[in-house]
C-alpha cells in the first residue's frame, strides 16, 4: 500500500517525473508542450519561496479577494439534524463567489511574472472563467476562457460575468460539450500558443506543474481555516471536513492543512456526482489531459460520458492527488445524486441564511446524511465553496423556487 | 520484411525526393474505406501511418478530431485496428505501416499485450503522440525488443540538450514538428526556420531518418522537399471530410490529393 510522506506537502509527493505514489499523475502531454510546463515548473518553484510574491499574494487575497472567509455554526441545521455540530466554512463569500477565485488570482500573477501577456483558463461552472477574466483584467492580461456549449447555455449568469470582464468566451461543441471537452480545447489552445500563453487550468488536474500551483493556491481555505478551528474551539476537536468533489480543487485547499492529522482525530470525505464519481465506484485509472488518474472510460478505454445536473461536477476524471488520498486511505469518496444534492439545498436555505451552488450542495447532502448518527461532540465541517446565483435557473426549474 | 522502414528511406532516396507518408485515421469513415484509401494511394506513399481514434485528443486539430469521431462513431476498437492492419500487410506487405495514438489507448489494453499484438499484425513503427522523452524510455525499449521502430518527436520548443538526448534514444525514424501548433493549422514559421530547425537534428546524428509532419498540404509540401521524408495528414483527412460532404467517393479523391502531393516531391 502507498503511504503518505510526513510533513511533506501533499503537492510534493512526487516522484521527478511528477507521479504520485508511482502511479498517479504524471505529465502526459505533446513534446511542444514539455518546454514550456517545464519552465512554467521552475517559475512556480521559485516564486512559492519568493517573499516579494508570497507577500503580493497575501495582498491581493486580503484587498482584492476580500480576505477571511467566515467561519461559523449553524445552529438551526444542527438542532434540525440533532446530532453531530454542523459548521460552515463558507468560501463562497469571497470575492468572486468561490474557492476559484483563488487559483485563478493566483495563475493571473504567475502568468505577469512569467512575462506572457495572454492567459487562456477552461470552465464548467464558470466560477474559474469568471474568476480568471477578472484577475486577467485586473492585471491587464488578454484572457480566453474555454467553455463547453452545454455549460454556457447551463451557467448563463456566469458567462455574461466573463464576458463584462473583457474575456473572449471560446464556446467548444464537441463531444459532451461540458468541462472535459472545454479542457482538451484549452490544451490544444496552448499546444498551438505556448509561446505567448499562459495555461491556467481550472481543476486539480492536467500536467503536475498545473495541479501543484492549483492546489497550492486553494489551501488557503485551511490556513484560515486551521486558525478559526483553534480560535473556537481551543484546539483541533475531533472533525470530520466534507467537500464536494469534480476537479477536486476545493477539497485539496480545504484539506492541506489537516493531511498530517491522524484520520481518527480529522476524517476527509469526499462527495462527487453520482453519475460522475471515479473515486467513489472504483473507476480504473487512465490517462486524461496529461494525468494518469481514477476515470470513467469504457471497456476499450475512450473517456466515458458522464451526467450532472451541476456542471462543476460533470467531468469524468479526478485529481491524481485524490487518486493519492484515496489509496493511502486518508480520505473517503462517497457520492450524492441531482435529486439528493437538491433536496439538501431546500432544507438549508430553508432552515440557513446561505445559498450553495450545485456543487456545494452535495457536500451539504452527505453532512445531513451523516449528522444525524453522530454524537453532540463531534464536528462536522462543510465547505460551502459556491454561491447559488448561477443555478438560479436550475434550481427553479427542479425546484419550482429559489430563495430569497 | 526486416527494417522496411529504413529500406523505405532508401528507396526515395534512391529517387532522390523525400520519402511520403500519410496519415489516416484507422475507420474513416468505416473500417472498410479505411483500408481501401490506404489500399488506394500506398502506391504513391512509402510509409503509411494509422491513426487509432481516441475521443479525448489533445493534440490534434479539427480536420483529425473529425475523423477520428467518425471513426469512434462507426464501432472502431483497437482489436478491429489490427486485424485492418494485418490485412493491409497482406495486400502490401513491403509498405511499413506506423499506428499512431494517444497513450490511454494503449495504457488501457497495456503496454506489452499491445506490442506484441502490433508485432504479431504486422505494425512496423509507433507514435504515441503523449508519450514524450524521458517518460517513454522503457516502452521505446520494449518496442525495440520486438523490432518496433519507436518514433521519437522533436518540436520547436525542444532545446538543443534534449534534442541530443532524444537522438541519443531514437530508433531509426525521427518526427519533427514543424511549427508550435496542432495537427493541421497552417505553418507559422518560414521555411527557411523550419529547414533550418531540421538541419541541426540532421546535423548531430545525419544517420536517422528524419521527417517533418504539421502543416505539410500541397501548397507547402515542395519547399520542404530536402527533408528524409515528409508527412500529410490533415490534408488528407480534411479532403476525406470534403468528400463525404459532396457525397463523392473519398476512395478516388484521396487517391487523387495523394498522387499530386507525390508529384510535387518528384
Amino acid at each position: 500500500m502507498i503511504k503518505l510522506k510526513k510533513k511533506t506537502p501533499l503537492i510534493d509527493q512526487h516522484d521527478k517525473f511528477g507521479f504520485y505514489g508511482n502511479k498517479f499523475g504524471g505529465n502526459y502531454c505533446a513534446e511542444t508542450m514539455r518546454k514550456p510546463i517545464e519552465d512554467l515548473s521552475k517559475l512556480f518553484e521559485k516564486l512559492r519561496k519568493d517573499r516579494k510574491f508570497l507577500k503580493k499574494r497575501d495582498h491581493y487575497f486580503k484587498h482584492y479577494l476580500g480576505g477571511e472567509t467566515p467561519f461559523f455554526k449553524l445552529e438551526n441545521l444542527t438542532r434540525h439534524l440533532g446530532g453531530a455540530q454542523i459548521w460552515c466554512k463558507d468560501v463562497s463569500a469571497i470575492n468572486g463567489d468561490a474557492h476559484k477565485a483563488y487559483h485563478a488570482t493566483v495563475n493571473a500573477l504567475i502568468c505577469k511574472e512569467s512575462g506572457k501577456r495572454y492567459i487562456a483558463g477552461d470552465t464548467g461552472a464558470g466560477m474559474f472563467g469568471k474568476n480568471l477574466a477578472m484577475a486577467a483584467k485586473k492585471m491587464n492580461l488578454k484572457c480566453k476562457i474555454f467553455m463547453g456549449t452545454k455549460d454556457i447555455s447551463r451557467q448563463a449568469p456566469n458567462v455574461k460575468f466573463i464576458r463584462d470582464a473583457g474575456a473572449e468566451v471560446v464556446p467548444v461543441d464537441s463531444g459532451s460539450k461540458t468541462l472535459v471537452d472545454a479542457v482538451s480545447e484549452c490544451m490544444r489552445h496552448y499546444v498551438s500558443n505556448c509561446d505567448n500563453t499562459h495555461l491556467a487550468v481550472g481543476s486539480a488536474i492536467g500536467c503536475n506543474i498545473f495541479l501543484k500551483i492549483c492546489a497550492w493556491s486553494t489551501s488557503q481555505i485551511s490556513r484560515e481555516l486551521k486558525k478559526q478551528l483553534i480560535k473556537e474551539f481551543g484546539e483541533i476537536p475531533k472533525l470530520k471536513l466534507i467537500n464536494v468533489i469534480g476537479g477536486g480543487s476545493s477539497a485539496l485547499g480545504f484539506w492541506n492543512e489537516f493531511i498530517d492529522y491522524d484520520k481518527k482525530h480529522v476524517e476527509l470525505v469526499g462527495v462527487e456526482a453520482k453519475y460522475a464519481a471515479p473515486l467513489s465506484t472504483n473507476a480504473k485509472v487512465a490517462i486524461l489531459h496529461g494525468a494518469a488518474q481514477y476515470c470513467l472510460t469504457n471497456k476499450e478505454g475512450q473517456i466515458a460520458d458522464t451526467h450532472s445536473l451541476s456542471a462543476g461536477l460533470d467531468y469524468p476524471g479526478s485529481s491524481p492527488l485524490h487518486g493519492l488520498l484515496k489509496d493511502t486511505g486518508r480520505a473517503r469518496y462517497t457520492n450524492a445524486s441531482d435529486k439528493e444534492a437538491l433536496a439538501a439545498f431546500k432544507l438549508i436555505t430553508k432552515l440557513e441564511d446561505i445559498r450553495p451552488s450545485l456543487e456545494p450542495a452535495h457536500a451539504w447532502s452527505e453532512c445531513i446524511r451523516l449528522a444525524p448518527k453522530l454524537k453532540k461532540s463531534d464536528v462536522l465541517v462543510v465547505n460551502n465553496c459556491g454561491k447559488g446565483y448561477k443555478d438560479k435557473k436550475i434550481y427553479i426549474e427542479q425546484l419550482g423556487y429559489y430563495p430569497k | 520484411m526486416k527494417n522496411s522502414i529504413n529500406n523505405a528511406f532508401k528507396i526515395a532516396k534512391k529517387e532522390n525526393r523525400p520519402a511520403l507518408i500519410s496519415y489516416t485515421v484507422c475507420g474513416d469513415n468505416t473500417k472498410e474505406k479505411s483500408l481501401q484509401i490506404l489500399n488506394s494511394i500506398s502506391k504513391d506513399l512509402d510509409i503509411a501511418e494509422w491513426g487509432i481514434p481516441h475521443n479525448c485528443p489533445t493534440a490534434d486539430g479539427k480536420d483529425i478530431q473529425n475523423s477520428s469521431y467518425r471513426a469512434l462513431q462507426n464501432g472502431i476498437r483497437l482489436n478491429d485496428i489490427f486485424k485492418l492492419v494485418k490485412r493491409f500487410k497482406k495486400l502490401k506487405p513491403s509498405k511499413p505501416m506506423i499506428l499512431m495514438g494517444y497513450y490511454q489507448m494503449i495504457f488501457n489494453y497495456g503496454d506489452k499485450k499491445f506490442i506484441q499484438k502490433c508485432k504479431a499484425s504486422g505494425v512496423d513503427g509507433l507514435i504515441v503522440v503523449d508519450l514524450s522523452f524521458p517518460d517513454n524510455k522503457n516502452f521505446a525499449k520494449l518496442c525495440k525488443k520486438n523490432s518496433i521502430c519507436f518514433v521519437q518527436l522533436i518540436a520547436p520548443t525542444t532545446t538543443l540538450k534534449r534534442i541530443k538526448e532524444i537522438i541519443k534514444y531514437s530508433h531509426e525514424m525521427i518526427y519533427m514538428i514543424s511549427t508550435i501548433s496542432t495537427t493541421g493549422s497552417a505553418l507559422k514559421y518560414s521555411i527557411k526556420r523550419i529547414i533550418k530547425n531540421y538541419n541541426v537534428i540532421k546535423k548531430i546524428k545525419p544517420s536517422k531518418n528524419v521527417v517533418i509532419g504539421f502543416g505539410i498540404t500541397e501548397k507547402t509540401i515542395s519547399n520542404l522537399r530536402s527533408a528524409d521524408g515528409l508527412v500529410v495528414g490533415s490534408a488528407i483527412c480534411r479532403e476525406i471530410t470534403m468528400s463525404l460532404k459532396d457525397r463523392q467517393n473519398p476512395v478516388t479523391n484521396v487517391g487523387r490529393l495523394v498522387r499530386k502531393l507525390k508529384n510535387k516531391i518528384l
